[in-house]
């Protein structure tokens, strides 16, 4: 896979496509050394993989982004999900969604903004610039387990976008799975799942507290 | 005292905590973040707890002892206590950083220095009933006892 290429799961030519649960691979970043531990413990008890960093600057690190054009090592990142902290000296939860959204690299992967701030302009702000979803601190394993849900959603409709196109075109020649033509069709199902998402999930945190002002912003 | 005694001790110790106000509901989520092959989760994370808030309190102290106060300086501090505190749901010393940082906003020096002693007063008492916590679950486990989930939450 290449680098930062949102998860795919293997097609069958074809067939139906069943899908079994491969574990998502999590960037979390956090400069709070007990709320690292916390999330990292969240997010293994939820089945995922973790790589925790104190940092956005870490995090753009990590994922190459920082200027350095590292490395071949970069391949195997696979970087599914990112999850941040808002307030951390230096780069902030929102610079790091920001840059993440501006790269072509990266913007497919869904980042989700921690805070401990119930702030409605912070929360309206973050939903703008892209970030999937916003929890309110401190996290508990319900919003882990419900953001892995959605995110394994939001993938199941990139593979089934991915199938159906697949067998259109099994009748023609070769099937066509580049990346271009993929990440373009998860851009648009994952536009749709948020639409859904924020109707579907009354019983997110930000809904629960402010739910009238809330979808009156949208 | 046998062990049927001890277990109770330590369902009305833990009761306690919560009834007091020290510990709030997001203490019950560490419980469910241990498992076997993560079963000092808790301990760890709230000894984790207590390294960070000795570095942090320290810093407080040091920052308010200058002779100009630096509110850019404390404030990020109090915000990382609360945080913290936050996250393992010992909840009196979170309110009482939350107080702490509307007298930072205020640039107030004096009720500063009593918020810091607050937060402190705080802090030691969690800390000194979170270790008679483990405590008596060790006694517990030593005497052959299991300590379950189950024993902390209600």
């Amino acid at each position: 896979m290449a680098v930062g290429e949102v998860m795919r799961m293997e097609v069958p030519a074809g067939g139906d496509l069943t899908v079994s649960s491969p574990e998502l691979h999590v960037l979390a970043v956090d400069d709070s050394v007990v709320d690292r531990k916390v999330i990292e413990r969240l997010l293994k008890i939820s089945s995922c993989k973790v790589t925790t960093v104190e940092s956005g600057t870490r995090a753009l690190q990590y994922l190459g982004l920082d200027g350095n054009t590292g490395a071949s090592d970069l391949k195997d990142l696979k970087v599914n999900l990112i999850v941040t902290d808002y307030s951390m000296p230096g780069l902030t939860g929102y610079d790091l969604l920001k840059k993440i959204k501006e790269s072509s690299t990266f913007r497919e992967i869904p980042v989700v903004i921690m805070s401990s701030e119930n702030i409605l302009t912070r929360i309206e702000q973050c939903l703008k610039e892209g970030a999937e979803d916003f929890l309110l601190k401190p996290v508990k394993l319900a919003d882990v387990k419900r953001i892995k849900q959605l995110i394994m959603r939001n993938e199941a409709e990139d593979c089934k976008t991915l199938s159906h196109s697949n067998k259109r075109k099994l009748g023609e020649e070769v099937v066509d799975t580049s990346s271009s033509s993929s990440s373009s069709s998860s851009s648009s199902s994952s536009h749709d799942d948020d639409d859904s998402y924020v109707k579907d999930f009354p019983s997110s945190k930000r809904m629960k507290s402010e739910s009238e002002n809330f979808s009156s912003f949208l | 005292m046998e062990l049927g005694q001890m277990q109770k001790s330590l369902q009305d110790y833990t009761k306690s905590l919560f009834v007091e106000g020290i510990l709030d509901s997001q203490f019950l989520q560490l419980p469910q973040l241990q498992d076997e092959s993560n079963s000092d989760f808790v301990s760890q994370v709230v000894s984790l707890f207590f390294q960070d808030s000795d570095r942090i309190l320290n810093d407080l102290s040091l920052s308010l002892d200058q002779k100009v106060v630096d509110f850019e300086k404390v404030d990020p501090y109090v915000h990382q206590l609360k945080g913290s505190s936050s996250s393992i749901g010992a909840q009196r010393v979170k309110n009482a950083c939350v107080v702490f940082r509307s007298f930072c906003e205020q640039k107030n020096v004096e009720a500063c220095h009593r918020c810091l002693q607050q937060v402190k007063q705080e802090y030691y008492l969690v800390k000194n009933r979170l270790e008679t916590l483990f405590k008596l679950e060790q006694q517990i486990v030593a005497s052959g006892g299991m300590i379950s989930a189950m024993d902390l939450g209600f």
